[in-house]
């Protein structure tokens, strides 16, 4: 579904990923975790379209998608739920849920995906009428989520989305990424809390300094040397 | 305290440098023209007023667009009391009335940040101006009023002592401490706060500081029209030129500054001169040009021409 | 001794009411953790610790001394300091100036500038950013941001640290390391007030625990205590 071939993004004059490769299949869930500065959000930006690759090419169901416009890969269905969430402050919890269905196509279909978003998420339902700014970090994060579901992509991309949560939220994420997945969507997971990435997804890639050290499959990761040393502190 | 890198030769180089133009200043108004006297008291004057803002609104990023006000008040200090007290007291008096004024200003002004505190401050500058000629043909009985004359070479004199003190009360300030105190109001007011700054005293003193310049200003550089009214002392452009002459030079450096007022200076007299019809239509373009390409204003200059050179 | 005390905190917004009614305390020396749901009031309650928020309506003893009402820095003067859940450095400055700024002005008594530059560069390698000194602090990864702000904390010489979520988004080896940084500000004698989602960090350094729900104190005791509670489990937790 999605394929980055080699590549290397700057950030102004310093190179912060090298000639970096993968993919996801459809319905996969793919995690990929890593240090503090090892590349990971950067690589989101440049999936995105916030940041251009100098090199390399990106294919998302068939068509090149590297070099387009945010607004572009959004509507090609990719939705890309930033870390903090990055909600817009002054407008309700309901508005910032309108406004992840800007696209035309969804934009009919919005009550319907509120609907939806809702249920998986009773609290933003509970706030609906709340400023954003009135909220606290991780329900911040949350209406973030339930915002870029608004726009029903079909990859789903979210930089580490447990951030700031409480415990049980986080449980109740990663339970609604498995029921998203069985909704036949994609996720591309960026994820600090590496143990909890590497136990819900498929496949993960393992960067480091900009570049892919380790990939394979979830279950044979927990259990790399490597892995368990520089990451899950054992 | 000094925490940017200088090598030796610039500890040395530069004052000695400073003292020598400085020298040359006070040397010159008996071997040049009454007109460039003239011209030099007006780059003096918009140097004073563009530090002054700055000293403030540079680092805490709050834009003020009062200095009008202040700049008016010594002027009226000067038309009403110019006669009755000697000059260096009425200057003195111009700057600390502005400075008490500022006070009260900073105080109630306290809780307004960014674009808000920027509007307000032009609001209350014109309301100075409308209170001022309200009072003035109401209860004076006049529009405007007679500046007493001080004679061209005097005003470069006292022009030079204030332009030298506003210099090197800034640079004091900007290289101690507090500079990076007030640095670090800009960058996260609630962070300064919490480590112990005290946010509000350092805003309220420092603007009321800047002001006094102002003021002191003011008050000699009434001289320059015989006859004033609050139209042409609070004059909305005494606000904003200042800003535009600190972003057209450089914000950042104090350098950057008294060559952002001395250019525009002395270009607008240089155009005013050559294109008297079509000086302000030239002025602007010339504005709009260099801040397009020079974000950082003529000392930006070096580092553009390095960029425009590797791209080559 | 306690050094820091509230007694019936209540703070509204408005028709919201944030924190209703809570007490607590905290000893010297210890350290003492606030979890509780997204939203329940916890760096609310930080804030009006700090002197950000204003109280509604109790009392705050620092040291024994009513602190209720006054300003961030004058708290920050008798030795409470402070981190943010989304960091608050000074970008455009160098990491050695943010750290410096914290000594220059965090204390009651004055301190030579030479001095104070003795000690920013002694903090910065405590906190493990030796060699560091001269990037702008907006260059840092967020880790070292974090690590930051806390040198620019303890630059102001606190008795007491309030840590608002210094775990957030670090890795579970980089979680330990936290926590022998945290366990290093305790050997110095601060006591520290922790905010944190991070339960394994929780578990490990705090000495009690107490847990807001909707503004409200609902539980309070060790880890061990903490983390067998039903309801706690319930809202927190998770199973």
């Amino acid at each position: 579904m999605l394929e980055v071939n080699k590549i290397n993004t700057f950030h102004g004059k310093v190179r912060a990923l090298w000639d970096i490769s993968l993919r996801i299949a459809e319905k996969e869930i793919v995690s990929l975790v890593g240090g503090n500065g090892a590349g990971k959000t950067t690589m989101l930006y440049t999936i995105s379209g916030i940041l251009h690759p100098a090199s390399g090419t990106m294919e998302f169901l068939g068509n090149r998608i590297d070099g387009r416009s945010p607004h572009q890969i959004v509507k090609m269905g990719i939705c890309f739920v930033q870390e903090g969430g990055k909600p817009f402050p002054d407008m309700t919890v309901r508005e910032n849920l309108e406004m992840g269905a800007y696209i035309r196509e969804t934009w009919k279909k919005k009550e319907e995906m509120l609907d939806h978003v809702y249920k998986t998420f009773p609290l933003l339902k509970q706030r609906a009428g709340q400023l954003a700014r009135t909220l606290s970090g991780g329900e911040r994060q949350m209406l973030a989520m339930g915002r870029g579901l608004m726009s029903r992509p079909r990859l789903c991309m979210f930089d580490e989305p447990s951030y700031g949560l409480a415990p049980l939220l986080v449980k109740i994420f990663f339970a609604s990424i498995k029921t998203l997945r069985e909704q036949g969507m994609t996720i591309l997971l960026v994820e600090q809390n590496v143990r909890q990435a590497l136990e819900i997804s498929d496949r993960a890639y393992v960067l480091e300094n900009g570049r892919v050290v380790l990939e394979g499959k979830s279950g044979e990761l927990l259990q790399n040397d490597h892995v368990k040393k520089a990451y899950l502190g054992l | 305290m000094n925490l940017m890198k200088r090598t030796i030769s610039k500890k040395i180089l530069y004052p000695v440098l400073l003292s020598f133009i400085f020298i040359i200043m006070v040397m010159m108004p008996p071997y040049v023209s009454p007109y460039t006297i003239i011209l030099l008291n007006s780059i003096f004057m918009y140097i004073v007023l563009t530090v002054s803002w700055t000293l403030f609104s540079g680092p805490t990023h709050y834009l003020s667009l009062a200095s009008a006000a202040f700049f008016g008040i010594g002027i009226y200090v000067s038309a009403i009391l110019g006669d009755k007290l000697p000059l260096l007291v009425v200057i003195g008096l111009g700057g600390l009335i502005s400075f008490l004024l500022a006070l009260l200003v900073g105080l109630s002004s306290l809780r307004l940040r960014g674009m808000y505190f920027t509007i307000f401050t032009f609001g209350l500058s014109e309301l100075i101006r409308h209170s001022v000629q309200w009072w003035e043909v109401n209860r004076t009985g006049t529009v405007g009023r007679w500046v007493i004359a001080v004679d061209h070479t005097t005003v470069y004199y006292v022009m030079l002592a204030i332009l030298l003190i506003t210099l090197v009360v800034t640079y004091i300030i900007k290289h101690s401490k507090y500079g990076l105190a007030l640095l670090s109001i800009g960058e996260s007011e609630e962070a300064a706060d919490h480590i112990g700054i005290n946010v509000n005293a350092m805003k309220i003193i420092t603007f009321a500081i800047s002001t006094f310049f102002m003021g002191a200003t003011g008050a000699i550089m009434a001289t320059r029209w015989t006859y004033i009214d609050p139209s042409i002392a609070f004059n909305p452009l005494f606000s904003f030129m200042p800003v535009l002459m600190a972003i057209f030079g450089g914000i950042g450096h104090i350098f950057g500054q008294i060559l952002g007022a001395g250019v525009l200076t002395l270009l607008a007299d240089i155009l005013l001169t050559k294109f008297p019809y079509y000086y302000m239509l030239l002025y602007g373009m010339i504005l709009v040009i260099v801040v397009l390409f020079l974000p950082k204003g003529l000392t930006g200059l070096k580092e553009e021409v390095k960029k425009w050179l590797k791209v080559d | 001794m306690r050094i820091l005390e509230g007694d019936g905190i209540i703070k509204n917004f408005g028709g919201l009411a944030a924190i209703t009614n809570v007490n607590f305390y905290i000893n010297q020396g210890e350290i003492l953790g606030l979890i509780g749901p997204n939203g329940a009031g916890k760096t609310t309650l930080f804030n009006l610790m700090s002197g950000s928020l204003s109280l509604t309506s109790g009392v705050i003893r620092f040291k024994g001394e009513n602190i209720t009402g006054l300003k961030p820095h004058q708290i920050c003067k008798r030795g409470m300091a402070r981190t943010f859940q989304l960091v608050k450095l000074f970008g455009n400055m160098t990491v050695l100036e943010n750290i410096l700024l914290g000594s220059l002005f965090g204390t009651l008594t004055g301190i030579r500038q030479s001095n104070a530059l003795e000690e920013s560069l002694e903090l910065l390698e405590f906190v493990g950013l030796s060699g560091m000194d001269g990037i702008l602090a907006k260059d840092l990864t967020v880790a070292n941001q974090k690590r930051l702000e806390v040198a620019r904390a303890l630059a102001t010489k606190p008795e007491l640290l309030l840590l608002d979520e210094f775990m957030a988004g670090l890795t579970p080896t980089e979680v330990s390391l936290a926590i022998g940084l945290i366990k290093k500000i305790r050997d110095k004698g601060i006591t520290v007030f922790m905010i944190e989602h991070v339960m394994k960090a929780m578990m490990s350094v705090s000495d009690r625990i107490i847990v807001l729900h909707h503004g409200e104190k609902i539980a309070e005791g060790i880890p061990e205590e903490i983390t067998t509670n039903q309801k706690v489990i319930e809202i927190y937790l998770g199973a």
